[in-house]
């Protein structure tokens, strides 16, 4: 049982080291609006090498770098926008995990809504039709029909 | 009629999407163009990998159509593409290398051990060139023209059918 409890306390301290391994370089920031800047920037950035990780909990040289460039271009001043731009400049649009809207993206951003948009036409075209229908008024011999009918039901 | 025909178009639609998203399904997303593709070699200042006294800019590489390879001595694809890059150099290519994220020591015993097409290596320990070139992992060639415009990216290893098929053809063409 003990020995149970060791190899469990052993593999949990495995565990968290490798975690601790992959977490990343320790970043002092003056400001926490900065910070949060810098979280989000580094989260919403692709590693161009590993594919689905963003750099922000990655362990390829490259996300480092990338990194430490977001942090650095963030103490020059540079706007969120800016810091976009200078890696999408080098990296391509790959790198952003929201594409951004231009000529190339506007399938992309405009499908889904295009489809709600007709998905809603289609429906109210339906529901139009069905009023429609019901709302029509009986031709001569359908009235004749009908009142035949509800006769033969009072005479039984 | 026109019901018909509206209903026809939802399986039409439907098979055009999927047809559209299919094909995107298969693609490698490793295969993607570089982001400098028809831009302008970045701007650098660097000395060289055998003279730390010698400086060069991105002037080293207009005049001739260039092929420039980002190597480092810590990487076994750019070994194994040397001979390639040597048979590139012999046809009278003009190469010039990019020492990426290496020392000096190591780089110039790669050089020795391996050979040396290069007209010039471009000392880049930190990697700082390879960044503004948007390189992720060596090795990556680069096709530049007479204007230092970039024309055409090559990742990774690169094969003697790579040299005869795409390679060779590309520095061709922007002579």
């Amino acid at each position: 049982m003990a020995l149970m409890r060791w190899v469990f306390a052993a593999v949990l301290l495995t565990l968290a080291g490798s975690v601790v391994a992959a977490g990343i370089e320790l970043r002092e920031f003056d400001d926490p609006v900065m910070e949060q800047r810098y979280r989000d920037l580094t989260s919403s950035m692709r590693c161009p090498l590993c594919e689905n990780q963003a750099i922000d909990d990655s362990d390829a040289p490259i996300s480092g770098d990338m990194r430490e460039r977001v942090y650095q271009l963030l103490q020059d001043g540079q706007s969120d926008i800016e810091i976009i731009n200078h890696m999408v400049q080098r990296f391509g649009e790959y790198i952003l995990y929201n594409p951004r809207l231009e000529n190339r993206t506007y399938l992309l951003w405009g499908l889904p809504i295009g489809l709600v948009v007709l998905g809603m036409l289609v429906v109210v075209l339906m529901v139009r039709a069905r009023r429609n229908a019901s709302a029509k008024a009986l031709s001569a011999e359908e009235r004749a029909r009908l009142d035949a009918l509800i006769n033969r039901e009072r005479s039984s | 009629m026109t019901r018909r025909l509206l209903l026809l178009l939802l399986p039409i639609g439907f098979v055009g999407i999927a047809l559209f998203l299919y094909q995107g399904l298969g693609r490698d997303p490793s295969q993607r163009d570089s982001a400098l593709m028809a831009r302008d070699f970045p701007a650098f200042e660097a000395s060289t990998l055998r003279d730390a006294n010698r400086q060069v800019d991105q002037s080293l590489l207009t005049g001739e159509v260039t092929l420039v390879n980002v190597w480092g001595e810590w990487c076994p694809a750019c070994k194994q593409e040397m001979p390639q890059l040597l048979e590139l150099a012999d046809n009278g290519i003009r190469m010039v290398g990019i020492n990426y994220r290496d020392t000096r020591e190591k780089g110039l015993e790669f050089l020795s051990e391996f050979g040396d097409p290069f007209e010039v290596n471009v000392f880049d320990p930190e990697g700082s060139l390879g960044f503004d070139l948007g390189v992720y992992g060596a090795p990556e060639t680069f096709l530049v023209d007479a204007d230092g415009v970039i024309r055409y990216h090559h990742k990774g290893y690169v094969s003697p059918e790579d040299v005869r098929e795409r390679i060779l053809p590309e520095v061709e063409k922007w002579r």
